[in-house]
């Protein structure tokens, strides 16, 4: 697995454009791709264009009134670029956004049962509720109140678990980390991570804290300003000294203090 | 009993049903606006196109009859048949779907995104054309509306309730209209109806996620364009019942879309978001209206029915700007 190229891809990025307002060039020619059964993780800083790629690849951009300009982008070799969100859900394929956004004056359950509007069977949605409560008991207890009154943890339990209920393939999992203390960071990847590995789901996660993501993915991508700086298997990447130094903050010797960061010390070596 | 106690009674009877019918222009208001975050300011004047519309319909009226007449030089104006007012009604709720259609099909599509001031002007706009194209396509007299409902004031009640003043005393009955009595239960129905609707049923569910967060319902699957169509054919549909009672009380003509005016009051008191806030709010300020006129407007010169509900509505906005049921802002810090 973690030489992704070798399995089948599942999602194929390349080289896309994105321009928001008909001026602002936000990504300037991004690619990736994505296996069957991988988790990929998308780093960088803020402002790097990891949202963007996800947007863009769940085609919520139209209604942010983005637009890929250029590249395609293919999901089991299918361009999917002019299909509407809903279209994507049904094929197996939806975002958890950042910031989680539940709907915050339904209750919990009624915000996992929205996650099943594409689907017909009321009974399959009933068996995927009991599912998503296995993975997350937490949201069983706490089924009755409304979304808007839990807590930050509950609320990106309750994004991810919406997402489950609509069966998906591939589910695009936006700073799934955003604002939860430490333990609830682990807590999530930890659930993450079974899905893949029990239910067969592919992540794409785009993901400010470098080290927890790399931690969990088999593939990372690096994005700086709009461009993939830097992409390989996760194992790799931790090794890696630049990545290191600047996203993971350790150099040669060992953790790096603040105190002795004066400038760079040393150019990145992919911004010529 | 004491006639004063009985005259009382009368008043806040009446001063419910005509609550009621507040209630009824207000939820269309509230339907659109807990769904699209749009306050329609076209609600009235829809009301009163499907008036127009079913009154047309029932007395076979040719649409576009002037305009028609004036190129061609025809005489038309009237089929000459007449529809039975059930296939009227079914006939109206027909037009109004596809209002609601061409409305987000031909504006609310273009304008996905747009700031809420912006949308709201465009309600504006949309109010004024539907005021032209209404009188263009049914013609501009003031037309009588009679689907069958029984009106005028019930001889049982008054002769029930004469009897119940005290010996000897200048009491004749109190005086209800059978209409408004009508009005009440028709308005509980639709109520009942829309709260099973949107609580219990899936696509209920999913009015309510769009409601709560645009891009949240976007990113599971629910189509916003999908929704917006059933959105407005609901509140075209409560329009309809709307134009249908007030236009049996008024007539059907261009003061019947001030109605909504009326409705402003009401939406304050009770929410913008929520259904039984529009029903609630609408009692009170029925009631209210009624007795401060019967026990204050004498000593104060009268006529403050005018005024008394947009007195409330104010006091509400000073000290409780979401209502009574409005939806309270969640913020988590």
């Amino acid at each position: 697995m973690l030489d992704g190229a070798k399995t089948d891809t599942l999602l194929d990025v390349s080289n896309i454009e994105v321009i928001y307002n008909h001026v602002i060039l936000v990504l300037k020619g991004v690619s990736l791709s994505v296996p069957k059964g991988g988790i990929v993780a998308l780093l960088g800083g803020n402002g790097a264009g990891k949202t963007t790629t996800l947007k863009a690849i769940s085609n919520l951009l139209h209604s942010e009134r983005g637009e890929v300009t250029k590249g395609r982008i293919l999901y089991k070799g299918e361009p999917i670029a002019d299909l509407n969100p809903s279209t994507l859900v049904k094929m197996g394929v939806i975002q958890v956004m950042e910031g989680r956004h539940c709907f915050q004056h339904l209750t919990v359950e009624e915000n996992l049962l929205t996650g099943a509007y594409t689907r017909k069977s009321a009974k399959e949605t009933a068996e995927d509720l009991e599912l998503v409560y296995t993975y997350f008991p937490r949201l069983k207890e706490r089924r009755k109140s409304q979304a808007g009154y839990t807590s930050g943890g509950e609320q990106q339990m309750c994004a991810i678990g919406r997402a489950l209920m609509s069966r998906p393939e591939t589910i695009l999992l936006d700073e799934p980390s955003m604002g939860l203390a430490p333990q609830l960071v682990e807590q999530i990847f930890e659930i993450v991570k079974r899905l893949n590995e029990e239910q067969g789901v592919t992540f794409l996660l785009a993901e400010q804290n470098t080290n927890v993501a790399l931690r969990y993915a088999h593939y990372g991508y690096i994005l700086e300003s709009g461009r993939v700086v830097m992409d390989g298997p996760a194992k790799d990447l931790r090794e890696n000294p630049d990545v290191k130094e600047f996203y993971l903050g350790m150099s040669d010797k060992g953790r790096k203090s603040f105190r002795d960061v004066r400038s760079y010390r040393r150019r990145k070596r992919w911004l010529s | 009993m004491d006639p004063v106690v009985l005259n009382t009674l009368e008043v806040i009877l009446n001063g419910l049903m005509a609550g009621v019918m507040y209630s009824l222009v207000a939820l269309g208001f509230v339907l659109i606006f807990k769904a699209s975050g749009i306050f329609n300011y076209a609600q009235g004047v829809m009301a009163l196109f499907a008036a127009l519309t079913l009154v047309g319909l029932q007395t076979g009226q040719v649409p576009f009859a002037h305009l028609i007449n004036a190129i061609f030089g025809t005489q038309l104006h009237h089929f000459g048949w007449e529809l039975p007012s059930i296939l009227a009604i079914l006939g109206s709720m027909a037009v109004m779907i596809l209002f609601a259609f061409l409305v987000e099909r031909y504006i609310l599509k273009h304008l996905v995104n747009q700031e809420p001031i912006i949308l709201f002007m465009a309600t504006i706009g949309l109010a004024f054309f539907m005021e032209g194209f209404g009188d263009l396509m049914w013609g501009a007299d003031i037309k009588k509306l009679d689907v069958g409902l029984p009106q005028g004031g019930s001889f049982w009640l008054e002769e029930q309730t004469a009897g119940w003043a005290s010996e000897g005393s200048d009491y004749y009955g109190m005086y209800i209209d059978v209409l408004d009595v009508w009005a009440t239960m028709i308005a509980v129905a639709l109520v009942v109806a829309l709260t099973l609707f949107s609580q219990y049923t899936k696509t209920g569910r999913a009015l309510r996620a769009v409601a709560d967060d645009h891009q949240a319902a976007l990113s599971v699957g629910i189509s916003l364009r999908a929704i917006w169509v059933i959105v407005w054919a609901i509140a075209g549909f409560v329009a309809l019942v709307a134009g249908i009672m007030w236009g049996a009380k008024l007539g059907v003509q261009f003061s019947l879309s001030l109605i909504a005016l009326k409705a402003l009051p009401v939406l304050m008191l009770g929410g913008f978001t929520s259904i039984p806030g529009a029903i609630v709010g609408g009692l009170i300020i029925g009631v209210g209206e009624k007795l401060f006129e019967f026990a204050i407007g004498p000593m104060i010169g009268g006529a403050t029915e005018n005024w008394f509900a947009y007195m409330l509505a104010l006091l509400f906005l000073v000290f409780r700007p979401q209502g009574l049921f409005g939806d309270k802002i969640i913020e988590r810090v």
